[in-house]
This record gives structure tokens, C-alpha cells and sequence, in this order.
């Protein structure tokens, strides 16, 4: 077969020549088709290929290293442990650890612990939620309002929100009160923060698109506003949830009445009037990885989702 | 040659105030979009810089106009004033039926958020079209961009040239009779260009009576597609001369008489440039 084309302008066919310079009336059908074709061609060649990183390589590069990390850790404590460089009842191993809390989950008290904890987080996230996010687009919007709170909105954020806890007390007592006050001074300000930077952060060219479309007023605000400023929302409620998390503790820790139902923090406060080191140790581990595991399980799947769905997040 | 010249902006103004006398009816002769007297300046009155300066200028139902110009002579501003995403200084625009004007920018201005279909579907929903219809309605102008496949994948998924076709479609779906265009094809490489030229030139007459108001700083580009070019000057910006484009189309941007009229236009664009480093 003929491998090379060249092309001699001989024969009827030749391009050029003394021909008429447009192609010839009646040709349309014909020329409709090329550029359909020439287009699929250029559309063919210029879509990026999609690639799937296989199981293998997310296991070896993304879940190996920290697996090795923390089994490290575990075994150095291990050592330390069993070297009695201090005595026991101030340096458990972890294996005491993970006994004085199998000991606690035997009486079967761990779990209505975790869930009174887990529960009062998620509440006062929901509560901190439904507040932050009109908060946040007021100040966002409306001129007025950033200028009379969005400096002390921010400013909210940078406060240890355990400050808070002697003066909810004073005003609630010892009651579930006090502890959803705390988590919602704690949350509130970095949800509305997220959605103030999320809506500033949109780009000026979609909400041009969006008026020209019609979308305006409320409408605006649904349909482009909102959906532009998801990402920064996003990470705003993940470190709402985190401050959530730190001030449910907080509380928890200083509010300890029998009134109260047990929750990690009164679990920690109490392992540490028996001086049970292991039961502390045991605590503050539960308490990280309740925190660490919804930040995994919830907020970094939504927010991988959100990234990649727009191209935001490279994949591998 | 093929062109016809209409040199002089006023002979335009005394059309268009006889024009305004007619009755405002919808007779065939009202324009689809009328700028009378149209200034534009920024900042403090009196000591702001104008950017346009008396424009009049009318496109017909059906009419495919292109705005040329220098960078910074107006364009965007002036679409932005036709599009009522800002208001004139003074002077008047009147842009005829009740649908906001269609704007495509050079930037695709696509939501990611959504994947192409959507796009055009929110188009459609916010033009009022019952839910039930939006899908199959959407599927219809993907089709007519030949972006049949494109309809569940999102933007980032697709080319520069997809993403300005299917900007298109979303253009489209306002059913607005006035389609304006920011530069669209300003940011493609030379052969998509030349494939969204013959793309747009072949909609816009499939459409029937849709009216092109298309900016851009292309000379080419503006022969290449325009029924009418008009060149505006900079600084400020007002309607330097106007050229009729009779070259049948199709055209391709090298033929001949593309060529001859680009050169012609170039000149007197290139004066209008040299004019400012005068002084
Ligand atoms: N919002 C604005 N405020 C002040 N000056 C502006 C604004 N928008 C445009 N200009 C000025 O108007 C001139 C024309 O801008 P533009 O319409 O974008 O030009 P073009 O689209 O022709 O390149 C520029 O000198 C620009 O600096
Ligand atoms: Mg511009």
C-alpha cells in the first residue's frame, strides 16, 4: 500500500489551479460533514485522557506511610514502656492502654460514652451549622454587616473557645447548656469565616455569567453564589467540626456533674482523679480518633468529591 | 470590490433618530439593538476617563456585527452596557423583546459545578422552561454544537474549544435574539479558531434571526465573519468608520477578499493607533 501521499497538482481533482477560490456552491452537505469531522478529530485529540491510579499504588503511597508511622510510634512507646524509664503509673505501654480500655468496654459503659460525646459534637455542629451559614452570607453580602461584625467574627476564631466555659457555667450551671454554648462559640465563627472566604474567593466572571443568565436576587444566590463558594465553605465546616470537637472536650472536661451523662471528656477527668494513667492515656486516643475518624469518614470524602468534580484535585 | 463603505457615523445618527420617530411597533425596521448617544466614563464625573464617547450605532434582526478595535478601546465596556451588566453614562440603549441579551465571554464562563448538560439546563430553567422539557431541550443544542457526548461530562473534562462550543449551547438557551460575544475564540489556538468560525457563522444562519454583536481585536477574524465590521477608536472610544462585508459565505479566512478587506481595515486601524503616539 501506498505509504507516503504526495501530492502533484495534476488531474481534475488538484486543489489550486485557476478554480473558483471558494469551494462550489452545492458542496454545503459535504462541507457540513468535514467540519463535523474535523471537529470530532479536534475534540478526539484535545480531551485530556482520564486515568484511574490503580488500587495498588493509593495502598502503597497513601495508607502504607502512615500505618508504618503510627505502629513505629506504638512500638518506641512499647520499648520506653518496658525499660522502666519511668514508673508505670506515669508511663503505661500501650498494651496497659489498651487494656484499661478493654477493661472499660467489658463494663460496658465505652460506647454510650463515645455516642454521649459523638452526639452533643454532631448537635452542636448542626446548631453551629444552621447559625454560621446565614451569619456567614450576611457578612459576606452585605456591606453593612462585614463592616459591623466581620473583624470580630474573625477575631472570635483566634479564641481558645475554653475561655469560654467559666462563663457558661456561671450563666447555665452544670447543664447540657453550657456545653452546646461553648461548641457553638467555638464553631460558629470558622463555619461563617469559611463561607465569607468562600463567597470572596468566587470568581467575579461567574456571577457576570449568572446575571446575564437571569440568575439574580435569590436566585443568584442558589444557583451560582452558593455552589462558587463550596469549596471554601467546605473547609470552613471541616474546621468547624475540629473546633467543634475541641470545645465539646474542653467542656466536658471542666463541666463534670453527675447530671451530666458521661461523655470522653468527663471519662478523662475521672480516669485522672483515680490517677489512672492508662484510662487518661485510653481517653485522650479515643478522643483523637473519634475526632481524626468523622474528619476522615465524613469531611475528606465530601470534600475530595466537591474538588474533583470541578478539576480542582489532581488525581494520584 | 465586494464592500461598501459607510464612512460617516452621523449619516448613521440621522437613520437612527428617524428611526426612533417611527412608532415603537414591532415592524421589521425596529433594530435589535439601538445605542443612542451612548458615554461611558469611570470614576468622578468631570474627572474620570471616558471610555466611549457618543456612540450610535443600531444591528438589524438577524444581523451579524463586529466591534474591532484596539485593546482597551471599549469593547468589553460597551458589550457590558448592551448586556445591562452596567449602565451608560448617557445616551440610551434599547434592546428589543423581553429576554436579557445572550453574553458569551473569551473565558468559557461554564459552572464547574455542574457537568456541560447541566449548564445549559440552568440556562434553560432560568429562561422558565418546565422541568419536564429542559433535558431533551438541552440535548438538542449540545447537538447542534455536535457536542452530543458532552452532555454528563464536566467542564473540566473537556477541550478549550468543547468548552466554548458548549458556552455556545448555553448561549443558546436564553433564546435571546441578541447573542453577544466578549472575544470568545481570543484564547484558542489558530485551527479551533478557524473550526468555531465556520461553527458560529453556520449556527447563526441556522437560527434565522438571531442578532451577533461580536467584539474583537482580530482584523481577520472580523472580515472572516461579519456582515458589517465597525472599528472603534480608543481613547476615547467612538465609532471610527463602518464597513459592509458583501463576500458571500461561506468565507474561509484565506480567501482572497478576506485578505484585501483585512488589509484595508488594517490601515486605518493601524492610523488610529499611531494617532496616540503623536502626542
Ligand atoms: N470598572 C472600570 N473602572 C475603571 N476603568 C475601567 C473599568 N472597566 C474598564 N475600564 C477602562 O476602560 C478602558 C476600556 O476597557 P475595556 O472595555 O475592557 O477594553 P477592551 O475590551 O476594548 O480591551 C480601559 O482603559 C480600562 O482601563
Ligand atoms: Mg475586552
Amino acid at each position: 500500500m501506498a505509504s507516503t501521499e504526495t501530492t502533484t497538482a495534476t488531474g481534475p481533482s488538484a486543489p489550486g489551479g485557476d478554480g473558483p477560490e471558494r469551494p462550489v456552491p452545492g458542496g454545503g452537505d459535504r462541507a457540513a460533514d468535514g467540519l463535523a469531522g474535523l471537529e470530532a478529530g479536534l475534540d478526539a485529540l484535545e480531551t485530556p485522557a482520564a486515568q484511574r491510579t490503580p488500587a495498588g499504588r493509593v495502598l502503597r503511597t497513601k495508607v502504607l506511610p502512615p500505618v508504618a508511622a503510627v505502629l513505629l510510634v506504638l512500638a518506641a512507646w512499647q520499648l520506653a514502656a518496658q525499660a522502666d524509664l519511668k514508673p508505670d503509673y506515669m508511663l503505661p505501654g500501650p498494651l496497659d492502654v489498651w487494656n484499661a480500655l478493654a477493661e472499660e468496654w467489658y463494663r460496658g459503659t465505652i460506647l454510650g460514652t463515645v455516642w454521649n460525646s459523638v452526639s452533643r459534637g454532631a448537635l452542636g455542629f448542626a446548631a453551629s451549622l444552621a447559625i454560621g451559614t446565614p451569619l456567614g452570607l450576611l457578612v459576606a453580602r452585605v456591606g453593612f454587616v462585614r463592616a459591623a461584625i466581620g473583624p470580630v467574627l474573625s477575631g472570635l476564631q483566634s479564641l481558645p473557645s475554653v475561655a469560654w466555659v467559666p462563663a457558661a457555667i456561671i450563666w447555665f450551671g452544670l447543664t447540657d447548656a453550657t456545653i452546646y454554648a461553648v461548641v457553638l462559640l467555638g464553631a460558629v465563627p470558622s463555619i461563617a469565616n469559611g463561607l465569607v472566604g468562600g463567597v470572596d474567593r468566587v470568581p467575579p466572571l461567574y456571577l457576570r455569567a449568572g446575571r446575564t443568565l437571569g440568575a439574580t436576587g435569590l436566585r443568584g444566590v442558589r444557583h451560582v453564589l452558593l455552589p462558587a463558594a463550596l469549596p471554601g465553605y467546605l473547609s470552613g465546616l471541616k474546621q468547624g467540626w475540629a473546633f467543634s470537637w475541641r470545645s465539646l472536650m474542653a467542656a466536658e472536661l471542666i463541666a463534670v456533674s453527675p447530671d451530666l451523662g458521661t461523655g470522653l471528656g468527663q471519662l478523662l477527668e475521672n480516669a485522672r482523679v483515680l490517677q489512672d494513667m492508662s484510662l487518661v492515656l485510653g481517653a485522650i486516643s479515643l478522643i483523637l480518633v473519634v475526632g481524626i475518624g468523622i474528619e476522615l469518614l465524613v469531611f475528606a470524602p465530601l470534600e475530595r468529591r466537591v474538588l474533583r468534580g470541578r478539576g480542582l484535585l489532581a488525581r494520584g | 470590490m465586494a464592500t461598501a463603505l459607510t464612512d460617516n457615523p452621523t449619516a448613521n445618527d440621522a437613520a437612527n433618530d428617524a428611526a426612533n420617530d417611527a412608532a415603537n411597533g414591532a415592524d421589521a425596521g425596529t433594530p435589535a439593538v439601538r445605542l443612542s448617544h451612548v458615554s461611558k466614563s469611570f470614576g468622578r464625573p468631570g474627572h474620570g476617563q471616558t471610555v466611549l464617547d457618543d456612540i450610535s450605532l443600531d444591528v438589524a434582526p438577524g444581523e451579524f456585527v463586529c466591534l474591532l478595535g484596539a485593546s482597551g478601546c471599549g469593547k468589553s465596556t460597551l458589550l457590558n452596557l448592551v448586556a445591562g451588566l452596567d449602565a451608560p453614562s448617557s445616551g440610551e440603549i434599547r434592546v428589543a423583546g423581553d429576554r436579557r441579551p445572550a453574553l458569551m465571554f473569551q473565558e468559557h464562563a461554564l459552572f464547574p459545578w455542574l457537568t456541560a448538560g447541566k449548564n445549559v439546563e440552568l440556562a434553560l430553567r432560568l429562561r422558565g422552561v418546565p422541568r419536564g422539557e429542559r433535558r431533551e431541550e438541552a440535548e438538542r443544542l449540545l447537538e447542534l454544537v455536535r457536542l452530543r457526548g458532552a452532555y454528563g461530562k464536566r467542564v473540566h473534562e473537556l477541550s478549550g474549544g468543547m468548552r466554548q462550543r458548549v458556552a455556545m449551547a448555553r448561549a443558546l438557551a436564553q433564546k435571546s435574539s441578541v447573542l453577544l460575544m466578549d472575544e470568545p475564540f481570543a484564547a484558542l489556538d489558530a485551527i479551533t479558531r478557524d473550526v468555531l468560525h465556520e461553527e458560529l457563522t453556520r449556527i447563526w444562519q441556522a437560527t434565522g434571526d438571531v442578532s451577533v454583536l461580536f467584539v474583537t481585536h482580530n482584523v481577520r477574524e472580523a472580515v472572516r465573519l461579519a456582515q458589517r465590521v465597525v472599528l472603534l477608536s480608543s481613547r476615547p472610544g467612538r465609532i471610527a468608520r463602518q464597513w459592509q462585508v458583501g463576500i458571500p459565505q461561506p468565507r474561509r479566512i484565506e480567501d482572497a477578499a478576506v485578505a484585501d478587506l483585512s488589509v484595508e481595515i488594517t490601515e486605518q486601524l493601524r492610523g488610529e493607533i499611531r494617532r496616540h503616539g503623536q502626542h
